[in-house]
């Protein structure tokens, strides 16, 4: 039974989740696309913002590039490059450390703001609460795995996580036997991981998709549109 | 030359008497809804007070509009690119909706539901953000209405620069008046500059300012930069909204909801031809107080043939071409100079213009010392302050403001000569430099103001721009999802798309 929760978790699961992360997304593009944004409180309460979101977005950016670097580039690249498993452990150890105790600390101060100030509490809806709150253990969960990690420096947990992660890119069979034997925290933090990927194009979390980098790329300031045709003057 | 037509206004700020028509059929029609209570897309401000938001045009606070940089380019007053998207997460400029004020309604049910009372029931009030009971309403979008509120607190408006203001706070010397605001569909709009999603954008055909619903993000940027703060955050769809300028009726010729609705008659409407190729270089301009003369040589004259054959060329409609001859904000602006933009400081390019308003001549003048200059009160000895005005309208150049007060007054002083005297002054016209007949024409337009002289609206032409075949039927009359086509190139789920595939029976193959 045991075996078959595992390989449901984290050898299914997983696909279903991406599945519906990157198709739920495209739906709601091409079809919803007045849904589609941050969700800003910003208007209702200033308080407490600019600590708590910069601090929060800031500290979630970095680890979330941590992880997408740290688990889906092949083992063969450090090796190649001479870096070692555990430099590598201590350096995720240390940086995700310090961007997860900040994404914390704004978490925190975000989630006071919208459960604790009545203009956010009820112009909120569930999606908003639910969603904070998901990342808010998830952060917890990534923290807690820091003095897991600290009692065995080798790096091979890391290499296994990663077996895992690249072995769900290239659909590898039977990876998900490759985790059933780490501690439950760990455990615990992939499933809910994968499920803020099933829950994101659902939630506020589609304007991730819609970072303004294009904004760069306007020559000039001004947009003039013509009736046909979209012209930047 | 590029040019381009804008459907621009003017208001005769002289005739506003503060009904506040035009404020409540626009938030009738545009804005009654849930997110957007608190928004004004138009109000009516008494001045001198700080106004709707709090100090809005208080650029050291809000750092709206444009700043001129050393090597003399402009760019958003908030910073350039990399700045804005910097406040991304949270925008140091954004006004708080207290700022505006928290909408509210009353508890209306409880005078029918209240039981027996020593004192008779009354209304509380209730927020409709929060839906909790607020103690006391603080602010709102006319809360210094006919000068309400303390001298001092009024007194913090930035209009007053350079004026010695103690002495209007003295109830003999007090002044008002009214400002409607809306917004100014600018041709150097920061609100489109400030958007990073680029979802703000201007109409080639008309000139209107609009915000594309389905592609703003609500990163909020497009509220600091406006400097007139008349782009709105709705906190229900998370996302920006501000005037249409009423774009339907527009495009039909008719004028916008404000205007029509004006009881005064102070709101006019008609086609500016301007050179998309001068916006940058007039915007950039080094000395503020030259702005509004800048802006001035933006504009083309539609009686030049030149201009008219270049504007043929860029497919602006005959029909335009000939309302730009009798639009009512040219003769205003351009022909007579007694309309000016608000706030050309700000390097918006506005194209919403006013009318300083004339005010009586002070006490001193009344027990018979009034100063006359060759039979002409002085307008220094006006209540309001002409600096007052020149800081609101024309970056505190005084100069042009005084010759349009001038031009008013002598338009007053002509029509009494010829109506009650019974004699044509040419006297009076030609000392504010213009011709009886010019007189004339000021007063059909401006007093008399026919629904016909004031609003000059050419309807768009539509195909021109769209195939109203493809039009026909496309929606409406459709089955399934077809009302809701999609946003993307590719449809996922395969529905072709009618406006491209409908083919007209007629054609051979």
């Amino acid at each position: 039974m045991g075996d078959y929760i595992n390989t449901l978790l984290f050898g299914y699961y997983p696909y279903i989740c991406l599945a519906v992360f990157f198709l739920g997304s495209l739906i709601r593009f091409d079809r919803e696309q007045f849904t589609w944004r941050s969700g800003s409180s910003q208007l209702l309460r200033r308080k407490q913002l600019r600590w708590g979101s910069n601090l929060f977005h800031i500290g979630v950016i970095i680890v979330f590039f941590g992880h997408l670097f740290g688990l889906l580039v092949p083992v063969a690249v450090y090796d190649f490059f001479g870096i070692g498993h555990t430099f590598k452990q201590i350096m995720a150890m240390t940086v995700g450390g310090i961007a997860g105790v900040a994404a914390l600390v704004g978490a925190t101060m975000l989630i006071h703001r919208r459960l604790g100030d009545p203009r956010i509490r009820r112009t909120s809806s569930f999606g908003d609460i639910a969603v904070l709150l998901l990342l808010y253990a998830q952060l917890v969960l990534g923290l807690l795995t820091i003095p897991i990690s600290a009692g065995h420096l080798d790096g091979q947990m890391m290499v296994t996580f990663m077996t895992w992660a690249q072995g769900i890119w290239t659909f590898q069979p039977g990876v998900a036997d490759l985790v059933a034997g780490v501690h439950w925290i760990f455990k615990l933090h992939l499933f809910l991981g994968l499920t803020v990927f099933l829950v994101f194009p659902f939630t506020r979390l589609v304007h991730i998709w819609s970072v303004p980098v294009w904004y760069f790329g306007r020559r000039g300031y001004q947009i003039v549109r013509t009736r046909n045709h979209r012209r930047t003057a | 030359m590029r040019i381009r037509a804008q459907i621009g206004k003017v208001l005769n700020l002289d005739k506003c008497i503060g009904c506040h028509t035009c404020s409540v059929t626009c938030k009738n029609v545009w804005t009654s809804r849930e997110g957007m209570e608190y928004a004004w897309f138009n109000n009516v401000e008494t001045k001198p007070g700080i106004g709707y938001p709090k100090d809005w045009e208080n650029q050291d606070r809000w750092n709206g509009g444009w700043q001129r940089k050393r090597n003399g380019r402009i760019e958003p007053r908030m910073g350039s690119k990399w700045r804005v998207l910097a406040k991304i997460f949270a925008n140091p400029d954004l006004p708080e909706i207290d700022d505006y004020y928290e909408p509210f309604t009353f508890d209306y049910e409880h005078l029918h539901t209240a039981p027996e009372m020593k004192a008779p029931p009354t209304a509380r009030p209730r927020s409709l953000v929060s839906g909790e009971r607020m103690s006391k309403i603080e602010w709102g979008p006319n809360w210094e209405e006919i000068l309400g509120g303390e001298f001092s607190k009024r007194s913090k408006d930035y209009n007053f620069a350079d004026v010695e203001k103690e002495i209007y706070g003295e109830f003999e010397n007090t002044f008002m008046m009214y400002l409607p605001r809306l917004c100014e569909h600018c041709l150097n709009p920061t609100c489109v500059a400030a958007c990073p999603s680029g979802a703000i954008y201007k109409r080639e055909e008309d000139g209107i300012v609009l915000i594309d619903q389905d592609k703003c993000r609500g990163w909020r940027m497009c509220v600091s930069g406006c400097p007139y703060k008349k782009i709105y955050y709705n906190w229900a769809t998370g996302k920006s909204e501000k005037c249409t300028f009423c774009f339907p009726r527009i495009e039909a010729g008719l004028p916008t909801v404000c205007s029509e609705t004006c009881v005064g008659r102070i709101r006019y409407l008609g086609v500016i031809l301007y050179d998309a190729d001068k916006i940058e270089e007039a915007a950039s301009v080094a000395d503020e107080g030259n702005l509004y003369e800048a802006q001035l040589k933006v504009f083309l004259d539609p009686f030049d043939p030149d201009v008219q054959e270049q504007a043929r060329k860029d497919g602006i409609p005959e029909a335009w071409l000939e309302a730009a001859k009798h639009s009512p904000v040219w003769k205003m602006a351009m022909e007579w100079k007694i309309a000016f933009p608000l706030h050309p400081e700000y390097r918006t390019l506005p194209m919403v213009w006013y009318c300083p308003p004339l005010s009586p001549i002070q006490s001193a003048a009344e027990s018979g010392k009034i100063a006359l200059e060759q039979g002409m009160p002085d307008v220094s000895q006006l209540r309001i302050p002409v600096k007052y005005l020149a800081n609101l309208l024309t970056a505190g150049r005084e100069k042009p403001v005084v010759q349009a007060l001038e031009r008013m007054m002598a338009m007053r002083q002509y029509m009494r000569a010829k109506t009650v005297d019974g004699f044509i002054d040419e006297a009076v016209a030609e000392r504010v430099g213009l011709t009886g007949n010019e007189i004339e024409e000021m007063y059909r337009i401006m007093a008399i103001a026919n629904y016909e002289d004031r609003f000059v609206i050419p309807t768009t032409h539509r195909e021109n721009a769209e195939d109203a075949y493809t039009l026909r039927g496309s929606c409406g009359f459709s089955f399934g999802n077809g009302c809701s086509g999609g946003d993307s190139e590719a449809n996922l789920f395969g529905l072709a798309r009618r406006a491209t595939s409908a083919r007209n029976p007629m054609e051979m193959e």
